[in-house]
């Protein structure tokens, strides 16, 4: 009695396609037999390529040949381009072996639907239960395959490139091969001592700046907003707009015009200084005070959005403990104290782990205000200010170390998703808890 | 007694009003400065008043008229980039994101968990693989290769959207389903009018997202006349910061109107999108 089932799966599995045939589905399976020949077409020259591509990275190097009489250049593999390109295949034979799996998988159910003496289903019903059953998966197919190769793959390959030694002077492509590594990249990083000196620097600075950045334009935040809150202001609206500026505008105007507001020379915030008789300041040009300053900025960047977002938690205490304090006789400083701060810090503990997070990851101001300088004569390729992620970014494309770029990239993932599981377990743990709400 | 606190409080309400002033004024100085800057006649950085002695809108003129920018063409390429991606990230990011609030199908919880993992990345660790991408499918250089990446990386940042649409009522999609309607007319019908804040949110930071990035348009677009406002703008800056200031600033004041504009005036939605999100964490 389980002879469809066997059959149609079989059939399937040798042709994708033969199964639905089998079945008489004859539109579906035709679309499958379509889809098989387009693949092997591409697959049968390519994949083997792309094995070989990915596994060795090329063989033959640039060199010159003599041809006759004449030396003729002869085009040597292009170590990067046949990684990409392996793994663009790799991918695309991984998304056509599932869809083979399932049409092997379609072609059993309905032969075993069939063995059972129902009917297979037609073409019509096929597409009603796909846009009906299946609609999740009609929805995130195509965002998941922009994601695939816009962003998976890109990754993968980065994280691949780390394990290699695609570097300046001696391993760029076309001109020379690049060889698989193994841990070597990390090893220099962290033992070299040009490159642990700058590593060690920049990740303790790094560091500092989080914790800095994100402490003051929370608290900054959760002043601004207490104090528009606060009872008796008048105009709570029109603060509320004046304080939301910053935020407004776009961080590449308003990060550009800071370098210049304050630039040493020429910039009007050392004007008002000896204006006032005091002497200018090196804003962008001393190492410790370019610090300072890209975390003043950062607080002008950054306490609009703090302020916004305490703002509507505020609005979220109930009133009535309020009122219960004020029996009680507290003074406005104890309920601050024991409702409102409680309260607040609560609800945006989450929110302050991911800022913190963000703030290791803060592209835009190091790198629009003072570019990672002034230079460091200590650091390779990077300055006083740099993050690691400006570290990356100038490494990556200024001096072209991409496999040192790459194991810093994977080191800052590590942090950020140690970060973000700490965090997840300690939201869990306040949901538990059950204090708000 | 009763003076006391009426005094003690009148103090703290002018205490209040005193640094509300000020950190207003930190607040609106850049911003007046540059506007005021780009008003103000010569190129220099350095003036010894804070207001000109008279107002002029060379710089602007200049932006349009000297051929060593093309002003116009970025302006018109911006609009072009943003405004599509606006539309496609936001098609792409509420569908997939109604799909993960409102289905249980196999494999969701890994899809929310490899959506996590990705956004840990740092952005542009894919750029150089991304642009090797385009370099092959002969896309560099070309606005679509630009909208192409804004709108398939919107999708990572959709969270939000998924904590949006988890607070509707479930009873909602049920009784229409009972009625009949199918999955997409459900969307269509109920959802969409329902989501009017964070599709606002959504459009609002995609476009504002593919209006100021010069990091990857800056990698991809290579000629002058394809270049977008912010490439344009970085060039301005790093070519002649110091001898062309006013230039400089007109140009930031153009920029940054239409963007600054669509936040004050959207307020409302901004700020209920970014707490909706906060509170899903």
């Amino acid at each position: 009695m389980n002879r469809h089932r066997g059959i149609a799966g079989i059939l399937s599995f040798l042709f994708m396609g033969l199964g639905q045939l089998y079945n008489r589905q004859f539109i579906k399976g035709l679309i499958f037999i379509v889809v098989e020949a387009a693949a092997l077409f591409y697959f049968i020259p390519n994949l083997g390529k792309a094995f070989w591509g990915v596994i060795t990275l090329g063989e033959k190097t640039q060199g010159f040949q003599k041809v006759g009489k004449v030396m003729v250049r002869v085009e040597g593999d292009h170590s990067i381009y046949l990684l990409i390109s392996g793994l663009i295949t790799l991918l695309v034979f991984a998304v056509f072996l599932i869809f083979y799996i399932m049409n092997i998988r379609d072609a059993y159910v309905t032969g075993k639907l069939r063995d059972n003496g129902g009917q297979p289903a037609a073409f019509k019903q096929s597409w009603a239960h796909l846009t009906d059953k299946n609609f999740p998966y009609l929805m995130l197919s195509l965002p998941a395959l922009g994601v695939l190769f816009f962003t998976i793959m890109p990754i993968i390959f980065m994280i691949m490139l780390a394990f290699t030694n695609y570097a300046s002077p001696n391993h760029i492509p076309p001109k020379s091969l690049v060889d698989w590594v193994g841990f070597e990249t990390f090893t220099n990083l962290l033992t070299l001592k040009t490159w642990s000196a700058t590593f060690f620097g920049v990740l303790s600075w790094t560091v500092i700046w989080a914790v800095i950045a994100t402490v003051t334009t929370y608290f900054g935040g959760m002043l601004v907003a207490l104090l528009v809150e606060s009872k008796g202001v008048r105009f709570k609206k029109m603060w509320r707009t004046i304080f939301i500026l910053p935020y407004a505008i776009p961080q590449l105007i308003s990060l550009l015009v800071m370098r210049n507001l304050f630039n040493g020379q020429f910039g009007p915030i050392n004007q008002y200084l000896s204006y006032f008789g005091l002497g200018k300041l090196p804003w962008l040009t001393d190492p410790l005070w370019a610090k300072v300053t890209v975390i003043i900025v950062n607080m002008w960047v950054g306490i609009p959005v703090s302020m916004v977002l305490i703002m509507g938690i505020l609005t979220a205490i109930p009133k009535d403990l309020y009122e219960a304090a004020d029996v009680d006789g507290a003074t406005g400083f104890q309920k601050f104290k024991i409702i409102t701060l409680p309260f607040i810090l609560f609800s945006t503990a989450p929110i302050l782990i991911t800022q913190f997070a963000g703030n290791i990851n803060n592209f835009n101001v190091i790198f629009l205000l003072t570019n990672g300088d002034p230079v460091n004569g200590d650091y390779q390729y990077a300055g006083s200010t740099d993050l690691l992620v400006t570290w990356l970014y100038k490494l990556t494309l200024n001096n072209s170390q991409f496999n040192m770029s790459a194991a810093i990239g994977i080191i800052i993932f590590i942090i950020i998703a140690s970060i973000s599981i700490f965090s997840y377990r300690r939201t869990k743990s306040f949901k538990e808890e059950d204090m708000i709400q | 007694m009763k003076m006391g606190v009426k005094s003690a409080n009148a103090l703290r309400l002018t205490v209040s009003y005193i640094i509300l002033i000020a950190i207003a004024v930190c607040c609106l100085y850049p911003a007046i400065w540059v506007l005021v800057s780009s008003l103000r006649p010569g190129t220099s950085l350095f003036s010894p008043t804070f207001f000109p002695e008279k107002f002029t809108f060379v710089h602007y003129k200049e932006l349009f008229t000297n051929n060593r920018f093309q002003y116009g063409t970025w302006y018109l390429n911006t609009l072009k980039i943003a405004t599509l991606s606006m539309i496609f990230s936001t098609i792409l990011t509420t569908l997939s994101m109604y799909a993960l609030s409102r289905f249980r199908f196999r494999g969701r919880k890994s899809t929310l968990t490899v959506m996590l993992v990705l956004g840990m990345f740092p952005g542009f660790m894919s750029m150089i693989a991304v642009f090797i991408v385009l370099l092959q499918l002969n896309l560099l250089d070309t606005h679509a290769a630009l909208i192409l990446v804004y709108s398939a990386g919107s999708v990572l940042g959709g969270f939000i959207v998924k904590g949006f649409y988890d607070t509707i009522p479930r009873s909602l999609d049920e009784a229409a389903r009972m009625d009949g309607a199918t999955h997409l007319q459900v969307f269509v019908k109920i959802m969409l009018p329902l989501s009017k804040p964070m599709l606002t949110y959504v459009a609002l930071t995609t476009f504002t997202g593919a209006w100021v990035d010069f990091i990857f348009a800056r990698l991809v677009l290579r000629s002058k006349e394809n270049w977008t406002l912010a490439v344009g703008m970085w060039d301005l800056v790093n070519t002649s910061q110091n001898s062309n200031f006013t230039l400089f600033a007109a140009g930031a004041v153009l920029i940054a109107i239409p963007i600054t504009l669509l936040f004050v005036f959207l307020q409302r939605f901004l700020v209920q999108g970014l707490t909706s999100g906060a509170s899903k964490g």
